[in-house]
């Protein structure tokens, strides 16, 4: 008979589940719903009772791995104390969210428990049985897996599945015991893209991304980094959209070449790049090429404005591409935007 | 010498990301059709990694590059004879099979063990790099695996950027949701990295370097030792391509403010 662990940890403000992390809950709910298995969350908190009392409702048996170490991710500690809740509950399947702070420790935790993992799931199902699904080959190819051996690891993708929101209540936790090895390594915190510009918004509906074109030749002859770079702050300003780029932009950088100071690789959405979630996707001076279209995959609705009539959007991979000046067009977007928001 | 470092990059090839894909499924399970012809080149990531590599050993009198790759021989031969002129290291190559189907687990054993042989590598000196994921699985839990076998409880993964202190320990930068780095010191290998796209430009070939890495690489092909991947329980209920094909309209003679006029209305549409 399988048993069901969700593995859920804290946000930055130390007390409340990740989103992620409670998407991870409702997705082991309807697991354990459907196998007719037990239920168990664990949480990593340097204090887990505000975050307990969140999934109170959620049935299950509450774990927490607590104390000031655990406030901060780090690879010692979190994976000793993932590895005690896992102990704890004897779980056959793990679920966790698959963020920054879990599938740094995952793999890890499940070696260490003779177990295995699999990654970036996106789906379960199955009838008796658990099927994942996830990607391949940077979202070009799709499999259905199943493992015979337990435990098995599963990390969700975000936005997967809808976030836990049951009703708040007092929550029996019980505490697991965590014995900490040497640590060597210190977190001093956070730092964010020096231009001081966010940029990246995982929670916006829509990405814009720039390409290679923006700081190209362009009619006269020259290149307009400085105006394009205004253009596109000024859209993110006026729509609240996440920005992405294409790597031939952000590589420019790297390259001594004229350039648009507010990127990184962190921007950097395909082949080597990050494969966000928006519910719409907006593409400008961007070939549209394979390996930076399965950066958008889970884009849902996907426009581009390209000078290029045969452009890689045109051919299937965009819902409307408008064969135009993207300095122009993003020109009078911006003062339309903002005529409507004064 | 202070900082001389022993680095083992792991580093897979996966074909040409302009190639196109197409899953078949034969007697060993999935694969890709004509995977054995496809271009293949280093994976990008983990390329990433062998030039951060290659970077700090330049700065770093003392220090070793060891590039650990597995795959089909005669591929690697062919990735090789590109990648030799970016940077100078010494190839662990493993024959064994190409793709993203096989177990992550099986992988990680086989380059653990193939790691823990390399002679004359000192573990207290080793900082085990490669890339956060690969391009054909995708996984990013490899190196993990790999650094847990070798008994590394230091590990960070999405780092684009390392700086090295004259006492021995490093500042390491992660990538965390939201666009943000986090920042962690850890007081010196031995450490996993696993690499985001780092902050270097990919060097430009050089063909002294390669003729240099030439000389061990063919010799070190030769004595490749071939690997077999458990499955430890994985079976695949289906494999396909995605429905990805769209019905795209592409508008010609639109003005910029008519095309202004209906992104505006789309982007507000919920």
């Amino acid at each position: 008979m399988e048993s069901v662990l969700v593995l859920t940890h804290v946000d930055e403000s130390g007390s409340a589940l990740t989103r992620a992390s409670l998407e991870a809950v409702t997705a082991g709910k309807e697991l354990a719903a459907r196998l007719s298995a037990p239920l168990t969350i664990g949480i990593v908190a340097a204090d887990a009772t505000v975050a307990a009392s969140s999934v109170a409702s959620a049935g299950a048996r509450l774990l927490a791995a607590s104390g000031e170490a655990f406030a901060q991710p780090r690879y010692a500690t979190d994976a000793t104390a993932c590895e005690a809740l896992c102990r704890a509950a004897q779980a056959t399947v793990v679920l966790a969210p698959g963020s920054s702070r879990f599938t740094r420790v995952a793999a890890g935790v499940a070696h260490r428990l003779g177990g295995f993992i699999d990654t970036h799931i996106t789906a379960l199902g199955g009838v008796d049985t658990v099927e994942a699904s996830r990607w391949f080959y940077r979202q070009r190819v799709e499999a259905v897996l199943i493992r015979d051996v337990r435990p098995w690891f599963l990390l969700l993708d975000a936005g997967t599945h809808a976030a836990f929101a049951g009703e708040a209540g007092s929550a029996q936790v019980e505490e697991i015991a965590v014995e900490l090895p040497q640590l060597r390594t210190t977190v001093s915190g956070f730092r964010a893209p020096s231009q001081g510009t966010q940029t990246i918004r995982p929670d916006a509906r829509l990405l814009f991304v720039a390409g290679a074109g923006w700081t190209k030749k362009q009619p006269d002859g020259q290149t307009h980094a400085a105006e394009a770079g205004e253009l596109i702050l000024g859209f993110l300003r006026a729509s609240g959209a996440s920005l992405g780029s294409s790597k031939s932009l952000v590589d420019q950088g790297g390259e001594g070449n004229s350039v648009l100071p507010f990127l990184t690789h962190l921007n950097q959405i395909g082949q080597t790049g990050a494969t966000p979630r928006h519910a719409k996707g907006l593409a400008t001076c961007c070939h549209g090429e394979e390996p930076h279209v399965v950066g958008w995959r889970f884009i849902a609705e996907r426009r581009a404005v390209s000078l290029d009539p045969n452009c890689g959007w045109s051919r299937g991979k965009a819902d409307v591409v408008y064969v135009a000046d993207a300095f122009q067009v993003m020109a009078r977007v911006n003062a339309l935007l903002t005529a409507r928001l004064t | 010498m202070a900082n001389a470092m022993h680095i083992v990059v792991c580093a897979g090839i996966v074909p040409d990301p302009l190639q196109t894909l197409e899953p078949v499924t034969g007697p060993a399970g999935p694969g890709l059709k004509n995977e054995m012809v496809l271009p293949a080149v280093l994976d990008p990531w983990a390329a990433s990694a062998l030039y951060e590599a290659a970077n700090l050993t330049a700065k770093n009198p003392g220090s070793k590059v060891w590039l650990v790759s597995l795959g089909p021989k005669a591929k690697l031969q062919q990735v090789m004879m590109t990648v030799a002129q970016k940077a100078g290291f010494e190839l662990v190559p493993i024959d064994g099979p190409i793709g993203g189907f096989p177990d992550a687990h099986s992988t990680a054993a086989v380059l653990a063990d193939t790691i823990a042989a390399i002679p004359g590598l000192d573990r207290a000196k080793l900082l085990l790099f490669g890339g956060w994921e690969s391009a054909t699985r995708g996984a990013g839990v490899t190196l993990q695996l790999v650094g847990e076998r070798l008994g590394i409880a230091d590990q960070f993964q999405g780092v684009d950027e390392i700086g090295l202190r004259d006492d021995g320990s490093f500042e390491v930068l992660e990538r965390v949701e939201g666009g943000k780095h986090q920042v962690s010191v850890c007081s010196g290998p031995p450490a996993v990295l696993g690499w985001a796209t780092g902050n270097l430009a990919e060097p430009r070939n050089n063909p002294q370097i390669g003729m240099a890495n030439m000389r061990t690489i063919l010799p070190a092909l030769q004595r490749a030792k071939p690997a077999t991947l458990a499955a430890n329980g994985l079976r695949y209920v289906s494999v396909s391509l995605p429905k990805q094909q769209r019905i795209t309209r592409v508008e010609k003679n639109m003005t910029p403010d008519q095309i202004a006029a209906e992104l505006v209305e789309w982007i507000g549409a919920e």
